[in-house]
């Protein structure tokens, strides 16, 4: 397994592994945020959390040409724009469609799927009569190509530390408004006992909705990142939904943390077999570590204590 | 402009004479097929094939049609989806009588429905390059199979670079698994030397792994055929990981003008792709070809490898059909063997017996616009040879 690396390249291939596995850790951590929040704190299985995210990469993509046609003096910024609208974008769509469909399923897990589901090919539709059925790519600022040398052999890739530190910042934000600010505390109240939140003054419709938003404007704000390393059509959310979901599941539906623990567990897992084994079967090996860990932990990695009555 | 076949509209002769057998031809018109995948996945690549195939069928109408009779096209939808082409093939063949069906694109669909144009004793042109080890009466494959892309590919890229190692990476799946081993067996035939091979699968976008390993291993050469949307990752992070393609040199199989887009023609810029076909070949049937296209389905439109191949099937039918005097699939077989296009804008090429084409293979290098420099191309048309002796 270790035969023909040099002891130095064996540092090498670690300390780049383990770079890599960090950049997939945020890849994933940014997929599964916005699906986290929505799943676990409204317990609304979103379907179309892949085609909000391919919104988000959209905008990006039309940014980038408005920007270069408009104010090509800007493009070196560029980005930081393309995100604001992907998240403006997809969260309004997700208010929208929380108050046209999903405000009618709550407490009907399984309704929601089929209709996100609708949901999602509704908007596969929509987005090939609108932008095409081929991919499209965008074209980054230099700066955000190219990689930084630490050492001789070892070099990681800009943008990867740039997705990094956006998960950093949202994961963040996110942190703050569930656990330090008065909205997070409706949230997390509403999520225990609607009932009791509601008595308590809470407006549950609210933050039904708000909570709904700010996860489809998350996953937004992803697919913009995305267009960093992939390209965007009609129906590259599909590619996504799957990790997505085996992220929060394998962390624990309900629990933020649990998604960050098992982002990592997998991420990392994924990047070390990779180097030993090929691509395919790294990805085998994966699969069968979370089906063995739910087959002993049916709930996930971490469960929050939620009274059920 | 009056198409490539050429030629004088002859006067139409009578149904009863070119049509024995059913077809769905009348006295003015003959119907044919297209299916092709415009919803799911691979409507991204499939998208390029109809768009050639239609223009070619409006030339070919415009100059008269074929035998008198003018073609109209009924077009399904195979959806990404294996057993709907298997049925929509059935409905084309069974329902709707088509004397020739213009379609498929992956490897996969052409499987599926090959027991359907075999059973109903179909015509089926299909345009894509792919793994060769398939030969069927009903079928005519007008991209190349295997040998004639990849042997010539790496021959090239020995002699011309030195190259003494090399890596090989695809999307897992038959078709680069294939191409692979036979790729792998004339390396080692040659006397160079595989340093890695892996396989990642299809819509797989973290190639950081692999990658480190590459730079690593220092190979001559990486010989990449990732399929589809997961190129757009591969060639970013490659960029990103601060792999210099001027220096690097990369050859591929599995990268057309249609993934640059995607991809972002700066991403790729100084890789090297071994194809028959790229959109900048200089020749006047190109030019015409180009613009034709174009002046259809609008100017910023790319054309690939595959595109160029779907083009050529309504005109290879065309011939024959004239050459056979019939719509009736038994004669038309009989009479492609030999049939020749002068006028391809791949230049030129010729159905083999065994139902490929003879054709040149080239060696294009990706530049930062998006199109292929031309640098290479086999002296010699390609003999088509589905099952090499040695590779299987």
């Amino acid at each position: 397994m270790f035969d023909g690396y040099t002891a130095s390249e064996l540092v090498s291939i670690l300390a780049m592994q383990g770079f890599a596995g960090l950049i997939l850790f945020s890849v994933f951590l940014l997929m599964a945020l916005g699906l986290a929040i929505i799943f676990g704190q409204m317990g609304v299985i979103n379907m179309a959390h892949g085609e909000f995210m391919i919104l988000g990469a959209y905008m990006t993509y039309l940014t980038s040409h408005l920007v270069q046609d408009y104010a090509p003096g800007l493009f070196g910024g560029y980005f930081f724009l393309a995100m604001i609208v992907a998240f403006i974008a997809a969260g309004a769509l997700g208010l929208l469609l929380e108050w046209a469909l999903i405000r009618h399923l709550y407490r009907r897990p399984l309704d929601t799927l089929l209709a996100t589901w609708g949901v999602s090919l509704i908007l596969q539709q929509i987005y090939r009569s609108v932008f095409g059925a081929r991919e499209v790519g965008v074209t980054l600022p230099d700066w955000m190509m190219g990689a930084l040398s630490l050492s001789d052999t070892i070099e990681v890739p800009i943008n990867g530390l740039f997705v990094m530190a956006l998960t950093l910042v949202i994961s963040g934000i996110v942190f703050l408004l569930m656990f330090r600010s008065s909205w997070g505390l409706q949230v997390r109240a509403v999520t225990q006992n609607r009932v009791m939140a509601g008595a308590a003054g809470i407006n549950g419709r609210r933050v039904d909705a708000m909570t709904f938003a700010l996860g489809c404007g998350i996953a937004g704000v992803a697919g913009s990142a995305f267009t960093m390393i992939g390209s965007t059509g009609p129906t590259s959310g599909q590619l996504y939904i799957v990790d997505t979901f085996l992220v929060v599941v394998f962390g624990g539906a309900q629990s933020l943390l649990g998604t960050i623990a098992s982002a990592l567990t997998i991420s990392q897992s994924q990047s070390t077999l990779e180097f030993f084994l090929s691509g395919s079967m790294a990805k085998v090996f994966t699969l069968l570590v979370v089906v063995l860990i739910l087959l002993v932990r049916p709930q996930g990695l971490f469960v929050l204590k939620v009274r059920k009555a | 402009m009056a198409g490539i076949g050429g030629g004088v509209a002859q006067a139409a002769p009578a149904t009863a004479e070119v049509n024995t057998t059913g077809l769905a031809v009348t006295d003015t018109e003959v119907t044919v097929g297209i299916l092709h995948s415009v919803t799911g996945t691979m409507a991204i690549s499939e998208t390029g094939s109809v768009q050639a195939e239609k223009l070619a069928i409006e030339q070919i109408n415009a100059s008269g049609g074929i035998l008198g009779r003018q073609i109209k096209i009924i077009q399904e939808d195979g959806a990404s989806d294996w057993p709907t082409f298997a049925e929509k093939a059935r409905k084309l063949l069974v329902n709707d009588k088509t004397a020739a069906v213009f379609g498929c694109w992956t490897s996969a669909s052409r499987k599926a429905v090959l027991p359907v144009f075999e059973k109903e004793n179909g015509l089926l042109y299909y345009p894509t390059f792919y793994e060769g080890l398939e030969q069927s009466p009903n079928v005519f494959y007008t991209g190349q199979e295997a040998t004639q892309q990849i042997l010539a590919g790496i021959d090239w890229v020995m002699k011309d670079k030195g190259a003494k190692s090399f890596y090989l990476l695809g999307s897992d799946y038959i078709w680069p698994r294939t191409s692979n081993k036979i790729a792998r067996k004339h390396i080692e035939m040659n006397g160079a030397q595989v340093l890695g091979e892996e396989y990642f699968p299809l819509g797989h976008t973290q190639f950081n792994s692999v990658i480190n390993k590459i730079k690593l291993r220092k190979p001559d050469v990486i010989y990449a055929i990732i399929v589809g949307g997961s190129n757009v990752a591969f060639y970013k992070q490659l960029k990103a990981a601060g792999i210099d393609l001027s220096k690097q040199t990369l050859l591929t199989i599995s990268v057309t003008e249609d993934e640059v887009r995607g991809i972002g023609g700066e991403n790729i810029a100084g890789a090297y792709a071994a194809m028959k076909y790229f959109q900048s070949l200089d020749n006047e049937n190109n030019k015409a070809f180009v613009k034709a296209f174009k002046d259809m389905w609008g100017q910023d439109m790319v054309i690939g490898d595959v595109t160029q191949a779907a083009y050529l099937g309504p005109w290879l039918w065309k011939a024959a059909v004239e050459k056979a005097g019939s719509f009736d699939v038994d004669k038309v077989r009989e009479a492609s063997a030999g049939i020749e296009l002068t006028t391809a804008p791949e230049g030129y090429v010729k159905i083999h017996p065994n139902h490929h084409l003879w054709s040149k293979t080239r060696i294009g290098l990706a530049k930062a616009d998006g199109q292929f420099e031309v640098l290479y191309e086999t002296a010699e048309l390609m003999e088509p040879d589905p099952f090499p002796k040695g590779y299987q």
